[in-house]
């Protein structure tokens, strides 16, 4: 694999020069929200405001998505999307989470087409975090702030430009007939191993090493009482986690026909598993904290090896009452 | 490519039966569109399928009749909720969908050459009648042992399938106990709870494996007795209902622990549930 740099000064011209083979998404501020939005130019690209507010997981996993419509009794597909497309300034924890979905969503016994098809036809550029803001915790949960899980490509701010590193072999067959980036030299491997030092640095977190232990002993414990007091069971965590991938599936109906349509939904709300018969196996907030923590440090692990956390730090920075994930975890450790 | 899992198979109400005096039990027999479709979903006993009314929704639902009976596939659909309620309204001839066969449904490696010890109660009944009409088929009959059914409901007009209960009390190679919670002037048969019917009963434990469904109240009452007639916990099977919506493990609402009701269940032994949180 082979590394070049990009001009900052040519990123707008970059991005939309690849606009014309892709259709790319990138960080786009509005109302003063970032989230990844597909680029009608290279202009809207904002690279500089950190992370994004909202998870680029709606790339792939859209917020509502139809699944088919259906008139008069008939169903209608609808067609899988055929387009090529690049995801351009994913940090790193949100490209770890990708590969978290994809532990759900492209499982061995059934594979989700509309999810896996856009990532079989999206290529994922990186950008590297050289400021790693107060509530990340990649470093805490086996990922970094310039880890290459899930990237085809990562790009590291050097300051006037961006080093470019390829990561799979799409991402080297995208940079080597590229006009914009030119070879790397010593110099700036040397500045990309001194800013990467520092941003690792800069990142901390709980220990999560003996917490599966901790709670595969835990269900019962007392703890989930206390823990879940102050939550208002609102779902911003589980709407704004990488990693969270539970949706429900509604019929819209208009006349004569409709559409069936999935929409992300939260295992922190009472209707999430709520029986016809009136019975619900998690009636309080309690059993709902515990299956987030749980799912995400225990019953993930045990089916996928992995973590379902990034260390992202959204549910922390966004929760409306500070109850920190972080706070949580070293709880349980110390419990 | 597969494929897509979300898409339903096209199918039309053929026939509807209704099972109950309260009218509110109804067996729905389906037809596949498309003769494809069909093979495709070709089902085990103890498997279930997302029921598809377009406008309403799903819902998931154990598989009622037989895969040996192969033109017939049955769903006996409580009315409970939005998707059954719309269901309940259809008429004969209506057109439909359904998706699946979904979950790992009764673990037949388990039930041959063993005695099989059926405790029912109430409309759980519908995936253990197909497991029932199953091992009576003349083509299965000889690969199990003793068939004890133990099945009971309020009234004897909630009792379901009363059709095959008059087949199945017909016959000398299955031992029948039907048992009402209270009976009627016309009602002869057994009174009392399933879990006091089945002490009396007392199916002996030895080579044989208990299959129950029920209301949470009779689980809890008849797992005690199972265990004082000797039946270990890994010859306990229950089948566990939770709200779904994919049936196909990416949802995420359906777990108990680690393991997904729709796709690692819906049927697991007393012995994995004991292992599991206490969460369903």
């Amino acid at each position: 694999m082979s590394n070049w740099t990009l001009d900052k000064s040519d990123i707008a011209a970059f991005l939309s020069d690849l606009g014309k083979e892709y259709r790319v998404f990138a960080p786009v501020r509005r109302n003063d929200l970032v989230s990844f939005e597909p680029l009608d130019s290279g202009e809207e690209a904002d690279l500089g405001s950190g992370n994004s507010d909202v998870p680029p997981k709606q790339v792939f996993f859209p917020r509502s998505e139809t699944l088919f419509t259906y008139e008069g009794g008939e169903v209608t597909a609808v067609p899988l999307e055929e387009e090529s497309r690049l995801i351009f300034g994913i940090r790193p924890c949100d490209a770890a989470g990708l590969v978290v979905l994809d532990q759900v969503f492209n499982s061995d016994d059934y594979q989700d087409p509309y999810y896996t098809r856009r990532r079989e036809n999206t290529v994922v550029i990186g950008l590297g975090c050289d400021r790693p803001v107060s509530t990340c915790f990649c470093t805490a949960v086996g990922g970094g702030p310039f880890a290459v899980e899930g990237l085809d490509l990562l790009l590291t701010d050097l300051g006037d430009r961006y080093l470019v590193e390829a990561v799979t072999e799409r991402g080297q067959a995208l940079a080597e007939g590229n006009s914009f980036l030119r070879e790397a030299v010593e110099e700036d491997e040397r500045l990309k191993a001194e800013i990467v030092a520092r941003a690792e640095q800069a990142v901390s977190g709980p220990s999560t090493e003996g917490l599966k232990a901790k709670l595969d002993v835990m269900y019962d414990d007392p703890f989930w009482a206390e823990v879940h007091q102050k939550c208002l069971g609102c779902a911003t965590c589980t709407y704004l986690c990488p990693t969270c991938h539970c949706f429900d599936i509604v019929d819209e109906s208009t006349r004569g026909g409709g559409r069936r349509v999935r929409n992300w939904d939260s295992c922190q709300f009472t209707l999430f598993t709520l029986h016809a018969s009136g019975h619900n196996p998690r009636p309080s907030g309690q059993e709902r904290m515990r299956q987030r923590v749980m799912h995400k440090f225990r019953y993930f692990v045990d089916n996928f090896e992995m973590v379902a956390c990034v260390g992202c730090g959204r549910c922390v920075s966004k929760c409306p009452v500070n109850l920190d994930i972080r706070e949580v975890i070293e709880a349980i450790e110390a419990s | 490519m597969a494929h897509n899992p979300y898409l339903p198979y096209p199918v039309i109400i053929r026939k509807i039966t209704v099972e109950n005096e309260a009218r509110d039990i109804k067996t729905f027999e389906l037809v596949f569109r498309n003769q494809a479709d069909r093979e495709a979903f070709a089902f085990r006993c103890g498997q279930f399928a997302e029921l598809s009314v377009l406008g309403a929704g799903e819902c998931p639902i154990g598989i009622a009749s037989s895969p040996m009976d192969e033109d017939l596939l049955q769903f006996t659909v409580k009315r409970a909720g939005v998707v059954t309620g719309v269901l309940h309204s259809c008429e004969e001839g209506a057109a439909m969908g359904v998706r699946g066969p979904y979950g790992n449904g009764f673990p037949m490696e388990l039930l041959e050459g063993s005695n099989v010890v059926i405790v029912a109660g109430g409309f759980a009944f519908t995936t253990l009648r197909s497991l029932i009409n199953y091992i009576l088929h003349p083509e299965n009959r000889a690969r199990f042992g003793e068939l004890t059914v133990i099945y009971g409901a309020r009234s004897p007009g909630e009792l379901i399938y009363k059709y095959d209960l008059d087949a199945w009390g017909q016959r000398d190679d299955v031992k029948l106990h039907v048992t009402v919670d209270a009976g009627d002037e016309r009602w002869t048969g057994l009174v009392g709870y399933v879990p006091t019917i089945l002490k009396e009963a007392a199916p002996s434990s030895e080579n044989a494996v208990a299959v129950v469904c029920g209301p949470p109240i009779m689980i809890k009452f008849s797992l005690p007795v199972l265990e004082e007639l000797g039946f270990p916990p890994d010859r306990v099977l229950n089948s566990l209902e939770m709200r779904m919506k994919c049936g196909i493990g990416k949802c995420g609402r359906c777990n108990i622990g680690e393991k997904h009701v729709c796709k690692d269940g819906p049927v697991f032994t007393l012995e994995q549930l004991q292992k599991l949180p206490s969460e369903y």
